[in-house]
């Protein structure tokens, strides 16, 4: 038997909804993991890709520093790299604060929000800096596949992975696509 | 500072609002005549024209936002428009802009403090033949240089209202370098509705007086006429000259068949494709010519009403066509008895706000609506349900002229003209690298080699044919004949001499189209921006062949996927370019992997200030 594919996944500034959506599978999940082995996801728990894997999975957006770090480690690490999600496609809610300056998100979050004590903008050598606009990750690396919905459908990623490891074009028929 | 205030915006107002009903239909003519007067459209003036039009103020002010000259802010005692076209850009207007800006004291797109002037880049005026160009106060003003320049600041510091400025500024010339058969010789108004009303009568009826052949009552001959005229123009095989082609014989007689009360005759004089500029030029010397084919149109599809759309650059004709169109009047070739046959038909002028889309027939119908310029659903054609849901027939300025030619001298005589599927001539405007740019009459069949031969540009690495719209073709594509065989146009012939980096050219495109989506579909609307995107960044260095692949992706589905010809074109020049010039795409790129279009570590400064750090965990 052929080795199982590796597949990676994590999420970024993302809200874990589409790993969620992933899980909705259900019992298809196990003959999923017929043909598939998890490497580094929250689904085992380990930090980081070791060697190269066939398939990266990244759901949310590039919101700070260390994002941008994770992705470019995907990038390097994934033979084929996929965006997963409409925050990671498009930047989604999160990218609601691009309307704003930086200076104004932290302030209202920091400075004047109700109950604050002791304000001040946070300043730690160990937390990241967030970058002034929330990105899609397209806009940093090359992705080779977007799959979108918010989040996508476990029939969406059901089709989406079985077409891709099947070799074939891994696009959404219609059906999938629409949400009303 | 001349800032309107509610007082004196009324008492601008009333004079104007007096001279429109209450028809909602006047809303855009009403708020170009309140844009001239103010040099905005206050927010008072908003309220008082929904008041006197019963509209809404959301859709006065959704109009106002839709046309690039209309401003709801005041743009100050002297607005100037800059033309930036590719062709006003290779004769250095950027380099003229900067120059203006600082002689004025004006950051480019603001007001200056004190409510003097304002200095804006628009879309091209149609004068690329005479470039650089640009509006003062809606005039149009050709051969910018740094003396015109400095003598324009001198004028504005004075105070010198613009109608005191030298005549000279204003002077607009047709430059028509070579006529054929259609513009060689003078053309006597009334000419071609006689002729088109006695089509068809025995040869003893030409002798006699029109008046005396007609029954109105019966309306015999008149219907011989109309038919006959209708025969002629299928004789002739004339087809549309803004581009698309279609059979004009067929939209006369589809129009004059469909059932309804009214029926309009629209000429399209909004000519917005950079680098066209014949319609200003018919206009201008040959408005009898247009006017007549508009007159035998209505004739024979039995319309009252004949509209001219023309855009807002054009302004500077208004009291020219006026006179023409009171001349006429009173010679009896326009009006309630013409000729003396009791036929009926007169010509209004509508005026553009500055939107390209408004070139597209359907668009063009609402905006003489008064609406926002957005096209319709491609079903029912203007022709059957056009202006105010009647039977419509909208043709190009040259179309009318041509047809009007036909009225007087036959079909036959014009299909003998030009190729088998082409017949007659076609007016190109020729700018660029070139010795002679101006209006070129042509028969169709013409090769690209023999018109750069003619204008003096033979040494020319590309021509735009037919606009940003249209097609780049190279050296070895020169014998190429302009028909619709071949290469189909508007006209427009941008020539680009060897030394022209051909990157910038569809930088120019590229905004084009950005700035004149009508925003109505997605694939327009969103595409056009991502395609600039794209553009910018590699022209910043930061392109990678992947961009160059999703340029091609993007282009496919805005072809397929667009409401209207819009977006459906807004990418040729750029597939163009990168199937023909793709040396100038790779001397950009500096790199084969994918780079981001901005710089991380600079996206991280505004955090970094803000938290004081600069340790090495705070860079990218």
């Amino acid at each position: 038997m052929a080795s199982k594919l590796k597949v990676a996944t994590c999420s970024l500034a993302g809200c874990f909804g589409c790993h969620m959506s992933l899980l909705d599978i259900d019992e298809r999940l196990l003959d999923l993991l017929e043909v598939i082995e998890f490497d580094r996801s929250p689904i085992n728990d380990l930090k980081r890709i070791e060697g190269m894997v066939d398939l990266g999975l990244i759901e949310g957006g590039l919101c700070n520093s260390e994002n941008v770090h994770v992705l470019r480690h995907f990038r390097e690490h994934c033979r084929i790299l996929v965006s997963v999600g409409e925050c990671a496609v498009t930047g989604g809610i999160p990218s609601m604060r691009n309307h704003y300056s930086l200076r104004e998100c932290l302030d209202e979050a920091y400075i004047r929000g109700v109950g604050v004590e002791n304000a001040q903008i946070p300043s730690d050598a160990e937390l990241p800096l967030l970058l002034d606009k929330l990105r899609p990750l397209h806009e940093v690396v090359r992705i080779d596949h977007h799959l979108p919905g918010c989040p996508p459908s476990a029939d969406a990623f059901w089709h989406f992975l079985t077409e891709l490891i099947a070799g074939r074009d891994p696009s959404l028929p219609l059906q999938l696509l629409r949400y009303d | 500072m001349p800032q309107a205030t509610a007082a004196p915006v009324q008492e601008a107002l009333l004079p104007i609002l007096q001279r429109f009903d209450t028809d909602s239909q006047n809303l855009l003519q009403i708020l170009v005549e309140i844009q001239h007067a103010l040099h905005c459209v206050p927010p008072e003036a908003v309220d008082l024209v929904a008041a006197h039009l019963g509209a809404t103020r959301a859709h006065v002010r959704g109009v106002v936002g839709f046309y690039s000259f209309l401003s709801d802010h005041y743009l100050g005692d002297y607005v100037i428009h800059l033309s930036d076209n590719v062709t006003d850009r290779m004769l250095g207007n950027r380099e003229l802009a900067e120059y203006l800006c600082s002689r004025l004291g004006v950051k480019l797109g603001k007001v200056r403090a004190d409510g003097r002037a304002s200095v804006n880049f628009t879309s091209c005026t149609g004068m690329c033949d005479q470039g650089p160009a640009a509006l003062v106060n809606g005039l149009a003003v050709t051969r910018l240089s740094r003396e015109r320049i400095d003598r324009m600041v001198e004028l504005i510091t004075a105070r010198t209202p613009v109608s005191a400025w030298p005549a000279e500024f204003f002077e607009v010339e047709d430059n028509f370098r070579r006529s054929d058969v259609l513009f060689r010789r003078p053309f006597e108004p009334g000419a071609a509705i006689q002729a088109a009303m006695l089509r068809g009568g025995d040869e003893t009826l030409k002798d006699i007086q029109l008046e005396e052949a007609v029954d109105p009552a019966s309306g015999t001959l008149w219907k011989r006429g109309a038919d006959e005229t209708l025969k002629e123009l299928y004789r002739s095989d004339l087809r549309g000259r803004g581009g698309a082609g279609f059979k004009a014989a067929i939209k006369w007689e589809t129009c004059r068949d469909t059932a309804g009360g009214e029926r309009y005759v629209v000429c399209n004089a909004d000519e917005g494709e950079p680098g066209t500029f014949k319609d200003r030029v018919l206009l201008h010397t040959y408005a009898d010519m247009v006017f007549e084919g508009m007159t035998v149109c209505g004739y024979v599809v039995g319309s009252g009403l004949g509209i001219l759309y023309i855009r807002q650059e054009y302004w500077y004709l208004k009291p020219h066509l006026e006179a023409v169109l009171a001349r006429r009047r009173e010679a009896g070739l326009l009006g309630g008895n013409i000729l003396g046959t009791g036929f009926a038909f007169d010509i209004d002028l509508h005026w553009g706000a500055g939107a390209y889309i408004c070139g597209m027939e359907s668009a063009m119908i609402e905006s003489i609506e008064g609406k926002r310029g957005k096209p319709r659903k491609r079903w029912p054609l203007p022709v059957v349900a056009g202006v105010r849901k009647c039977p419509t027939v909208v043709n190009n300025v040259e179309t009318f002229a041509a047809a009007g030619m036909i009225a007087l001298k036959g079909g036959a005589w014009f299909a003998a003209h030009g190729t088998m599927h082409s017949t007659g001539t076609k007016l190109f405007c020729v700018s660029g690298d070139c010795e002679r740019p101006g209006i070129y009459e042509y028969p169709f069949g013409v090769s690209v080699r023999e018109i750069l031969r003619d204008c003096g540009g033979s040494e020319a690495q590309a021509v735009q044919v037919s606009g940003p719209s249209g097609t780049t073709i190279t050296r070895s594509e020169f014998d190429r004949v302009l028909a619709y065989e071949d290469l189909s146009s508007v006209g427009t012939m941008m020539v680009f001499g060897p030394g022209r980096d051909m990157f910038e050219v569809v930088e120019n495109f590229s905004h084009f189209f950005q700035h004149e989506s009508c925003g109505l579909c997605t694939p327009c609307r969103v595409g056009t921006s991502l395609l600039v995107n794209l553009v910018d960044k590699v022209a910043r260095g930061k392109g990678s062949p992947m961009d160059l692949d999703e340029i091609q992706k993007l282009s496919h589905i805005m072809k397929t996927t667009a409401h209207c010809g819009l977006g459906q074109t807004a990418p040729n020049h750029l597939l163009d370019s990168l199937l023909k010039f793709r040396p100038v795409w790779d001397a950009r790129m500096m790199t084969t992997e994918f780079e981001p279009a901005f710089d991380l570590d600079e996206a991280l400064e505004e955090a970094r200030q803000l938290s004081g750090r600069d340790d090495a965990g705070a860079h990218l």
